[in-house]
């Protein structure tokens, strides 16, 4: 396909931005400064101190001078850029690859090969780029050409069409000035010196000539104008493979209205996926308002699905956070993080029930949407005695265990966090407690079990052993009670409640 | 008047088996191991698709029914289904699970901070079939939400357990049955010293349609054991109140 690419100049980008966001601005002229070498610059002019005759680059005190009402405000390094992504971002509506302007540091650079014709035609589409922007307040030349250097030199200096046709952009660029190629200031007066006030006086000249003259970088950007060299893109956002947009002609602020947009996109995206044999993993709705913030939500599968009923269901969990604002006029669905989908056998044989069933899946991804993915947990055997330490969380809901639960030595339904404190009273040492005192309530011991001694893994934490005691009291009622350390002796032990058995 | 009765009868029979009650199958009798305690249930059968509800105030309680219920549980999960146990303050240790015949590996926790979670959590795993049970731990059910809890059940057919630990008897839900497990002393043969197997009082203080009643049972290693003679034999002089003369 015939690639095509427009470049976005905003004039003054600054300037109008503060007007933007200070309308009272409006009847005075400001400039912005930026230290340099000592002295305040001025970097970007307002249009009325630009009738004063304000210029960049000039010193900010000859500029109020010239102009004794002139407001200084100061510029902050990389504003500029910063503007350009947020616009950038907002023109991902136009096209899915949009780059800044490194040049220039001014404007943008679209890829709008098979876009325009969304718009009805490329004069529609630039129209309706202009409009779009001069209505947020913004005032910017544009061009459509076959090269992003053409469209840049068209842009910035062109004087007859913004629309360069197909294959007619290397004689839009003869009438121009050198300076449209994007090149060094150096470069630019050695060129006048010699006399090269036009691109056509110089662009018929064998390459080895310039080259001797201008370097290689002249060559470059030349290159790049006329097509020869290819101009690499970086665009802001990486497109997805696995994506769906929807622009809504009405803006959309109902709950209602966001499900229809996700099942929409979601319809779509999901026949793509399947026909493909993928599923989605990671999902990201984002929606941008008109007022021109963007929101998002995103969800993740445990399991690669391409289900639209459960994705929807994840998704309609998170609508809540969406906040429409105004309204949302655009939704883009990512798809990130997509896998082969494991095809089910259904129908033939009833699935049999387990861990992996498709319905306990989904079940699994809803609570993790909504409650968070470490809230669930899976218990397996460690092939340790310390109890604390005897289970362990599994990895993944698949992981399955490579030793046996124990069964010999019993175990209470109800373990304490933190053993508590009691208060005991044996007979003889190494004997179960008579009774105990356990929240202040006395416990008459009636049969007992034990001692089970378990060592402390010395090369994990440093303290005592532990025996433990399964205890009945009177009640029937049955607990687990350990006395930490050995009886007697300087060596201090203290009796601690565990456990309680079913 | 004849046909009327039989009228009667039919509807009786369909809202029992709306609420999860299913008639007695000529073929194979669906029984959990509960013994005399099934027959306390319509149709002597105990109902799988109903949410009960067992009262713990005391971690003693709660932990008599972790045990009843994993009991329980062993049975439901015979078939590889997996199990869904919801709190906000779990102590259920996971490796007892296995002394009553449950592969724990089956059980999946869901540890979250608040009581509304709980509850959403437990309304989604009710709905999702291919669960066996789900065992959720809230402070209180309020009747709409028990109800909530209930259409959810009726449709998928997965048992549903809460375990309640607010006492207040007068909140009431729709909960099929409502338990209560409390811890009995131990019996040992032969007098043989140390602990015997766990032993409960099963107290059956509600049930739709059937008869309440208190049991003693024991979980006898791989399954429940009913015990009969549970008071050992009292002597005159024990006996409060007694009259004289």
């Amino acid at each position: 396909m015939q690639k095509r690419f427009v470049s976005i100049w905003f004039r003054q980008l600054l300037a109008e931005w503060q007007l933007i966001r200070r309308p009272e601005l409006a009847e005075v002229p400001f400039v912005f400064s930026a230290p340099d070498h000592g002295r305040m610059m001025i970097t970007a002019v307002s249009p009325l101190a630009f009738s004063f005759g304000v210029e960049v680059g000039m010193r900010a005190a000859d500029a109020k001078a010239i102009c004794p009402g002139l407001e200084i405000l100061d510029d902050k390094p990389g504003r500029a850029k910063k503007l350009l992504k947020g616009l950038g971002e907002w023109c991902v509506r136009y096209s899915p690859v949009v780059a800044i302007d490194e040049f220039g540091m001014d404007g943008l650079l679209l890829d709008i090969s098979g876009c325009a014709h969304l718009w009805g035609g490329e004069r529609e589409y630039l129209k309706e780029i202009v409009s779009r922007l001069k209505s947020k307040g913004y005032t910017v030349r544009l061009a459509i050409a076959d090269t992003p250097g053409a469209a840049w030199a068209v842009s910035h200096y062109g004087k007859l069409t913004p629309l360069i046709p197909t294959g007619a952009h290397v004689d839009a660029l003869l009438a121009l000035e050198p300076d449209a190629l994007r090149l060094e200031a150096s470069t630019l007066t050695k060129l006048r010196k010699l006399g090269f006030y036009q691109i056509k006086s110089f662009i018929g000249m064998p390459r080895s000539i310039l080259r001797r003259r201008f370097g290689e970088d002249f060559l470059l950007r030349l290159a790049q104008a006329i097509g020869t060299e290819t101009e690499v893109l970086v665009p802001l956002q990486v497109p997805v493979p696995f994506s769906e947009r929807l622009a809504c002609l009405e803006p959309i602020k109902t709950k209602v209205g966001i499900e229809i947009a996700v099942t929409k996109m979601l319809e779509s995206l999901c026949k793509r996926m399947q026909a493909e044999g993928q599923g989605l993993r990671t999902g990201i709705l984002t929606g941008y308002r008109i007022d021109g913030k963007i929101v998002q939500v995103s969800i993740g599968t445990s399991a690669a699905t391409h289900s639209i009923s459960h994705l929807f269901k994840l998704f309609e969990l998170k609508i809540d956070q969406i906040r429409p604002g105004l309204g949302i006029e655009l939704f883009v669905l990512d798809a990130p993080k997509v896998d082969d989908v494991q095809i089910a056998q259904e129908e033939m044989w009833t699935s049999t029930p387990g861990l992996d069933d498709q319905s306990v899946i989904r079940l699994l991804d809803r609570v993790a949407g909504k409650v968070g993915p470490q809230a669930i947990q899976r218990y397996l055997p460690a092939t340790r005695f310390w109890p604390e330490r005897s289970v362990f969380r599994a990895a993944s809901i698949t992981e399955k265990s490579v030793s046996s639960w124990r069964v010999d030595k019993p175990r209470p339904t109800e373990l304490l966090k933190n053993p508590a404190p009691i208060e005991v009273m044996a007979l003889i040492p190494d004997h179960p407690p008579k009774f105990f005192i356990y929240n202040g309530v006395r416990h008459l011991i009636t049969k007992a079990d034990g001692p089970e001694r378990i060592e402390r893994e010395w090369w994990l934490d440093q303290g005592e052993h532990r025996d433990y005691y399964q205890v009945e009291d009177e009640q029937g009622s049955r607990y687990w009670l350990f006395r930490s350390g050995h009886y007697g002796g300087d060596e201090k032990y203290q009796w601690f409640i565990h456990g309680f058995f079913a | 008047m004849e046909a009327k009765k039989e009228i009667v009868q039919k509807l009786q029979q369909d809202i029992l088996l709306w609420q999860g009650f299913k008639p007695k199958s000529a073929g194979k009798a669906e029984r959990i191991g509960l013994g005399e305690i099934e027959d306390a249930f319509p149709g002597g059968i105990f109902p799988k698709k109903a949410i009960h509800e067992f009262i713990t105030l005391y971690p003693e309680h709660a932990a008599a029914s972790d045990g009843f219920i994993a009991g329980l549980l062993s049975v439901l999960m015979e078939n590889g289904a997996a199990c869904v146990w919801v709190s906000t303050s779990r102590n259920l240790f996971p490796a007892s699970l296995s002394l009553f015949n449950v592969e724990t590996e089956r059980i999946i926790f869901m540890d979250v901070q608040t009581e509304k979670d709980v509850l959403w959590i437990t309304e989604e795993a009710l709905k999702c079939e291919g669960l066996a049970a789900v065992v959720a731990e809230v402070n209180n059910v309020s009747l709409i939400e028990s109800r909530r809890l209930q259409l959810a059940v009726e449709n998928s057919g997965v048992t549903g357990f809460i375990l309640r630990k607010d006492g207040n008897k007068k909140a009431s839900t729709v909960a099929t049955a409502r338990w209560k497990i409390s811890p009995l002393p131990s019996d040992t043969e032969d007098g043989m010293p140390g602990l015997g197997f766990p032993r409960w009082q099963v107290e059956l203080l509600k049930v739709r349609n059937g008869n309440p009643g208190t049991f003693i049972l024991e979980w006898a290693g791989e399954r429940f054991v009913e015990v009969k003679e549970v008071q050992t034999p009292t002597m005159w002089s024990d006996l409060e109140d007694r009259q004289i003369g």
